[in-house]
């Protein structure tokens, strides 16, 4: 049935995927738990992914912030429900916004780069030159990434939350005309602890997630510049679609009644 | 290995002078080999790279694999270093077995290796002293100021002057990159060195000079080295013995000398490259 070979060869290709990413988050997984560490290489990736990061994923936030703000007051206007504002904005900073979008734009900046740099490796026979030194190459490329991922993202969203929700204050205080403490006073109110943890847990999960596609499909490129350019965007992409569909699966976890 | 004159040159005969194990190791192998490869097979989807191929390498001894792009040659180095599995066959190193080897095993069987890789594979994220050093650190503890001196002692070694040690790859030549990658090949003081292609893409005086710059480091560290190329000119200089690769098994071995009386016309071909011959009426078929 020439049909069904298609439909066949795809579900295989699947299958194989899986299969080759579930092994590969296994053994990644396992040498962030193994020594030889390197505590230097892990230094430089919190760097890379925490601290450089912070302009995009703070200008993210502000921008956000205000105009969740904006949005909310045009529509709880209708109600005579402007004084929500504080409320909504801080709900939805830290519950959602914060570290879906700190998260994406993560994703575009140091997934893509670790796909790049780590398929530039592969094609150019630099992670077999750190095979035969001797060196594994989970253990001194993609670990450090995951450990950097999974602690750095958590820091990068309480920022993210805490700029958003400022810039949510500069309109509302500024253009809607809110009291400043009563603002304050609102949104420290209604602001939860269990709120903000599961921000920090997504958080994580999306750093584990972004760092792990993009050394997995730069682990794996294939092929000269094509290929590298290829895994970047799969790289990207994959990412992008985990992050949206875990944070679905995080908040059934935490707020499913 | 006298040639079959009944098939020679026919390509649906195959090539002649299929060297057997125990010829190999005959006419100048050694009787204890450091490598020793017995039937390997090696194939990417339908595409059989390895069809059983047999090569020893003697402790101290400087073999060149030779043959065409594609013929299998890289493929070969990679499966001794464990980089690729091999579908059939052995492969020894030191009597040990190293096919099916995994996780620490093979690290200390890769410890015996240095390889120079075809593009020098330099890191880019890393300083030219640390990529000499990278073996000794990271492969074998080592302290970064003790690593430091070792790998400036070795880039002058292979004629590159000490503030080269604080470039980037970027900042290099072809050549350099060579020297720097031959420099971290030798960094540990390795038994077994590779040299994969160790003159492609150099100007024939560079070539001649990492040719060189290859003889006497292998000589100095007392080293056992397995190369493949192409180039002619650098298979002679290098090697004590030659070893042509086609079809995915070993036609020939010999020594050196020998070569331009193998007798053996896929050999004659490639070696004087030649258009015309059996060669490239099996590329034309």
């Amino acid at each position: 049935m020439p049909i069904l070979q298609p439909i066949g060869r795809t579900v295989l290709a699947f299958l194989e995927t899986v299969g080759r990413l579930s092994l590969f988050t296994a053994i990644s997984t396992s040498h962030c738990m193994r020594p030889p560490f390197y505590p230097r290489l892990l230094l430089r990736q919190m760097v890379e992914i925490g601290y450089y990061s912070l302009p995009v994923v703070g200008l993210t936030a502000i921008f956000t912030g205000m105009v969740l703000a904006l949005q909310s007051y045009t529509g709880f206007a209708r109600f005579s429900a402007e004084s929500a504002i504080p409320n909504v904005v801080i709900v939805s900073i830290t519950r959602e916004l914060g570290p879906v979008l700190a998260g994406l734009m993560v994703a575009g900046r140091v997934g893509a780069s670790m796909a790049a740099e780590i398929g530039t490796m592969r094609v150019t026979e630099q992670i077999d030159a750190l095979d035969t030194l001797a060196t594994n190459p989970f253990k001194y490329l993609v670990a450090p990434r995951l450990l950097a991922g999974v602690t750095m993202l958590p820091i990068l969203v309480l920022t993210a939350d805490i700029i958003g929700v400022f810039g949510g204050y500069l309109v509302s205080i500024f253009k809607l005309g809110f009291n400043p403490s009563l603002y304050i006073k609102n949104t420290w109110d209604f602001m939860e602890a269990l709120d903000v943890i599961s921000g920090l847990v997504k958080a994580s999960v999306f750093g584990f997630l972004i760092t792990l596609m993009g050394c997995y499909h730069g682990y794996n490129s294939k092929g000269g510049a094509q290929g590298v350019g290829t895994a970047t965007t799969n790289a990207v992409v994959s990412a992008s679609v985990l992050i949206l569909s875990s944070n679905y699966l995080i908040t059934e976890l935490f707020f499913a009644r | 290995m006298t040639p079959g004159p009944s098939n020679e040159g026919d390509p649906n005969e195959g090539p002649p002078n299929q060297a057997s194990p125990a010829e190999s190791a005959s006419r100048g192998g050694p009787q204890s080999p450091k490598i020793r490869i017995r039937d390997l097979y090696k194939s990417f989807g339908t595409k059989h790279v390895l069809s059983g191929m047999d090569l020893d390498v003697g402790a101290g001894e400087s073999v060149v694999v030779i043959g065409g792009s594609g013929s299998g040659k890289s493929v070969t180095l990679k499966c001794v270093l464990g980089l690729l599995q091999p579908e059939e066959g052995s492969i020894q190193v030191d009597g040990e077995e190293v096919v099916g080897l995994g996780g620490e095993s093979l690290e200390l069987v890769r410890r015996k290796f240095g390889m120079l890789f075809q593009n020098a594979a330099l890191f880019d994220s890393l300083t030219v002293w640390q990529n000499v050093a990278f073996g000794l650190i990271q492969g074998q503890g080592m302290a970064r100021r003790q690593a430091r001196e070792i790998a400036f002692d070795r880039l002058t070694a292979v004629g590159l002057e000490a503030e080269v040690g604080n470039m980037w790859p970027a900042e290099l030549s072809g050549g350099m990159r060579k020297r720097v990658g031959l420099a971290r090949a030798i960094a540990t003081s390795p038994d077994i060195i590779f040299f994969d292609e160790p003159t492609t893409g150099l100007d024939p005086i560079m070539g001649d000079v990492i040719d060189e710059l290859i003889v006497k480091c292998v000589r100095e560290l007392g080293a056992t080295a397995l190369s493949i190329t192409h180039d002619m000119a650098s298979a002679r200089k290098i090697s004590d013995r030659i070893a042509m690769l086609y079809d995915g098994r070993i036609i020939w071995a010999g020594p050196t000398a020998e070569i331009d009386r193998s007798n053996n016309p896929y050999v004659d071909q490639f070696i004087h490259g030649r258009a015309e011959g059996p060669i490239a009426s099996m590329v034309n078929a």
